[in-house]
């Protein structure tokens, strides 16, 4: 294998998937949001089985799939995949039913931006011109019991993405519990942004001058624990 | 004797009329009925309200549709495919109507339509801007916005095994949205992969009870819509 090229700081986009397979808890039901999300499935721990959710209509959904793929088996974000043996197929009023009816344990979600009151927003850049498009995101944070954002700390153009409140128009609000960035573990607490863990080369200086609200580090040795 | 077989896609689709409301069945290709919405094009009605969770894909089936300015109004979750840009130009010159739903709530809305409940309450989008102007209801301490049951004139769906009487099976995720349209439109018009003689199917396995399906076309090998966009194809 050739070395890899890392970033001077910080989790690239598999180290941060692999974060938050490790915090999803033995016989959890996960769904995945489009994007990095998406990349969970590849990261449990062996000897830990978890079921992953499709809205679009699978319980027991699988990684990707190429070559003899099926235009008929597909995510949410309409890539092909596989269905483990033991799935489950249904239609859309069910798939939703059992996401507003609470019965999906975790859902991983990509984000634009992330207040310290837990309130997201990941659909529109509010840009009148563009057709708004929402798909499944605010029907999976009105009913999934926990939502963890799996996303980069910064916008491309260096923006924090968490800030004391959204400027952006919301997905939900007080809905995200848990921010998985290239810099850093956060949980969304009483308190606000609780940092649980800093990747490599981030120090709570460097963490904060990129962070547009402010950041408790107080739990930072507190040892992170999965989700329940 | 019952049978809801029709000759072709064209006499299925022959009464759909200017201004119908048409529920199209399909999470992006998966379950798209792309032979009756091409049977919808040649037909020519016009003005349509067309309800999908997406807008089509290339120049084919329902972008199609689209391009060719049948569709006065969509309502959808996700208007937006990387490979087409058919709704886009239209929405941004004002050609187009938008009713943009979440998708649980599209969902919702149709089974409610079917099932013969004209509202219900959702904790889906309060607190956003698509909950602006709804009616809120507080249950247990929790908001919830309530929204309308759809109901349409037609619905076009495809599955993959049907009989005469229109009891239906779908095939992996391409169920999708296709068994709830089939409870919530007047005339349900479906394509189907293959024909069995009724007493083949297990009754314990059908999704769709035939009650549902008024019409029925075998399209025994469906045109592939991810194969026509990667080709370049244009339909008509």
């Amino acid at each position: 294998m050739s070395a890899q090229v890392r970033p001077p700081t910080g989790w690239d986009r598999t180290e941060i998937a692999r974060n938050v397979a490790c915090d999803i808890p033995e016989g959890a039901i996960v769904n995945l949001g489009v994007g990095l999300p998406e990349q969970v499935v590849h990261h449990i721990p062996a000897g830990r089985e978890v079921l992953f959710h499709t809205e679009n209509g699978l319980l027991g959904m699988g990684p990707p799939v190429s070559g003899q793929s099926d235009p008929d088996l597909i995510n949410a974000g309409k890539k092909r995949v596989s269905a483990i043996p033991g799935a489950a197929y249904f239609h859309h009023a069910d798939s939703f039913a059992m996401i507003r009816g609470g019965h999906i344990d975790i859902c991983v979600l990509g984000a634009m931006q992330v207040s310290e009151t837990g309130d997201l927003a990941n659909w529109s850049m509010g840009d009148e011109d563009a057709a708004p498009a929402v798909g499944g995101a605010m029907d999976l944070v009105a009913g999934a019991r926990t939502i963890l954002v799996a996303t980069t700390h910064c916008t491309k153009t260096g923006e924090s993405k968490l800030l004391r409140a959204c400027t952006l128009p919301l997905t939900g609000r007080g809905v995200v519990r848990r921010v998985y960035t290239d810099l850093a573990i956060i949980e969304v607490g009483a308190q606000g942004f609780e940092v649980l863990q800093m990747a490599p080369g981030v120090d709570p200086h460097y963490l904060q001058q990129r962070t547009a609200a402010r950041l408790h580090f107080v739990a930072e040795r507190r040892a992170r624990s999965t989700i329940w | 004797m019952i049978d809801k077989r029709c000759g072709s896609a064209a006499e299925a689709v022959a009464d759909i009329f200017d201004g119908a409301t048409v529920l199209i069945g399909g999470f992006g290709e998966a379950g798209s009925p792309i032979e009756l919405i091409h049977a919808l094009i040649d037909q020519g009605a016009t003005r349509l309200t067309v309800v999908n969770n997406n807008t089509g894909s290339g120049r084919v089936g329902l972008a199609a549709l689209i391009e060719r300015g049948r569709v006065a109004r969509m309502i959808c979750s996700y208007p937006r495919t990387a490979n087409s840009t058919v709704f886009q130009d239209k929405y941004s010159k004002g050609e187009i109507e938008l009713e943009l739903v979440p998708q649980g709530t599209l969902a919702e809305r149709i089974r409610a339509g079917g099932a013969g409940i004209p509202a219900f309450y959702t904790p889906t989008a309060v607190g956003t801007s698509l909950a602006q102007g709804k009616e809120l209801r507080a249950f247990s301490g929790r908001e919830y916005v309530l929204e309308f049951g759809l109901q349409a004139d037609f619905a076009l769906i495809k599955c993959a095994r049907c009989d005469r009487y229109g009891n239906l099976v779908y095939n992996k995720t391409a169920r999708n949205f296709s068994p709830i349209m089939a409870t919530a439109a007047k005339t349900t018009i479906v394509q189907t992969a293959a024909y069995l003689e009724a007493g083949e199917m297990d009754p314990e396995t059908i999704v769709t009870p035939g009650l549902y399906v008024d019409r029925i076309v075998t399209i025994a090998d469906p045109l592939q819509e991810s194969a026509l966009v990667a080709a370049g194809a244009v339909y008509g």
